[in-house]
């Protein structure tokens, strides 16, 4: 009996014991093939390890990749982005100023962007006048959220759109210019 | 002729449908893709995949929900997700549906069958299972902000009295079901979830301070005053845009910042 009970058989040798004799037998090894798997117990204490263990091998679920494009991390993200690139071209030519006064003074600058064809003019105007509008009029956003303005869901939609607005038109101008 | 009779006695008792009923009009096959996130933790090195699965429309209730329970109840039994109350009070069934956090309880199926719906678990979270995220992390940050009623001078012999504007001011915070959908909806808390408390729990530390029983308002302000448990937020709104209830953590962040700038 200890042996059945240890794996598992005890109701199902039971059951097979009302049935007749070759039923019984054909039970049996039915039985015993099907769980012959030993189960081992453990203590309690295991789970914390066992629980450890998966913990280990779970896989983070995927984000920005799946996540709907939106107005509003995507605005989030430009500003950043914008930020760093209007940083890096400040102190980039801030150092290389300092690094080599003579080329990069004033005067070489100018006579660089004079001797530039006019497309590449315009473009390189748009490339520079676009971060520096957005990151500028989105700063301003930013601000008036922090004075807690604009904190509708509504109003950060429409502010949303309003700086975008804001940023063509000045990319413009300032292009123009 | 008795046999007759009797048999036509007990047909006024069955169940099927007499020859003189109308037969229901069967409804055509609106079959939909619905592409599932599955990861199954007995097979850890096999890589997370999108599992196609159609499902009849009209043989379906209309939320994502009822074509999850659908598809488990018929398809796949193996198929995990968190379900209880159908009806967005629990915020169990929290997960990612075609892009959005929401809860698939809420968030009807689009009747569009040429679309697929994709169906992932909440954002940048470990995976217990298929649409099963371990949400132990957040339930701790919860716990941290103490989300309950201190105060060491409670009225003797009555409750705390409350003004109906003082009653108010707790008004879209409350109704909070901590689902989890704002806080892994926001970028910030995607890269800094470690020590960012993210969205949930920081408007329920904003419920305590604005709750005018409350006499712990500074302690739970200065808590909140290092560079990362609060500031990591950088008012994207992504919370208030994915919150199947409504509300705006993003508002309730920007007051704890303003109070704790006039501190």
């Amino acid at each position: 009996m200890m042996s059945t009970r240890a794996l598992g058989l005890g109701p199902a040798l039971r059951s097979a014991a009302l049935k007749p004799k070759f039923a019984q037998v054909a039970a049996v090894r039915r039985m015993v093939v099907k769980r012959g798997i030993q189960t081992n117990s453990l203590p309690p204490s295991a789970s914390q390890e066992i629980l450890n263990a998966q913990r280990l091998k779970r896989p983070s679920s995927p984000h920005f990749t799946i996540y709907q494009p939106q107005l509003t991390w995507l605005g989030s993200i430009a500003n950043r982005m914008t930020g760093a690139a209007l940083s890096v071209l400040l102190y980039g030519y801030a150092i290389a100023y300092l690094v080599a006064p003579t080329t990069f003074d004033s005067t070489h600058v100018i006579e660089l962007v004079a001797s530039l064809p006019d497309a590449v003019k315009i473009a390189g105007k748009t490339i520079l006048a676009a971060p520096f509008a957005f990151h500028s009029l989105n700063g301003l956003r930013h601000l008036s959220w922090d004075m807690g303005k604009f904190l509708s869901l509504k109003g950060a939609y429409q502010s949303g759109y309003a700086v975008l607005g804001a940023t063509a038109v000045t990319t413009v101008a300032l292009v123009l210019m | 002729m008795r046999n007759s009779a009797l048999k036509s006695s007990v047909r006024t008792f069955a169940s099927s449908s007499a020859r003189s009923q109308a037969v229901p009009t069967e409804k055509p096959v609106l079959s939909k893709q619905f592409k599932i996130y599955r990861w199954n933790p007995d097979e850890p090195a096999k890589k997370p995949t999108l599992q196609t699965y159609n499902v009849d429309l009209n043989q379906c209730g209309p939320m994502i929900l009822d074509a999850l329970i659908k598809i488990k109840n018929e398809m796949d039994p193996t198929l995990t997700f968190r379900r209880s109350c159908r009806e967005g009070i629990c915020g169990s069934c929290a997960m990612n549906i075609n892009g959005q956090n929401t809860l698939a309880c809420l968030c009807r199926i689009d009747r569009d069958a040429n679309k697929d719906t994709k169906i992932y678990p909440l954002p940048h979270m470990y995976i217990v299972k298929d649409l099963v995220p371990d949400l132990t992390l957040f339930y701790k940050q919860y716990k941290s902000i103490e989300p309950y009623l201190k105060n060491d001078n409670p009225p003797e012999g009555r409750e705390h009295l409350q003004s109906p504007e003082d009653r108010r001011k707790l008004d879209g915070m409350y109704e909070c079901i901590l689902c989890a959908c704002c806080s892994t909806s926001c970028p910030s808390y995607w890269w800094n979830q470690d020590e960012y408390l993210g969205p949930a729990t920081l408007m329920a530390a904003y419920r305590w301070m604005a709750d005018s029983r409350d006499t712990y308002g500074a302690q739970r302000k200065e808590k909140l005053q290092n560079e990362l448990s609060l500031y990591r937020c950088h008012t994207i709104f992504n919370c208030a845009r994915t919150c199947p209830k409504g509300l705006n953590p993003a508002a309730a962040i920007a007051k704890i910042k303003l109070e704790l700038a006039a501190d």
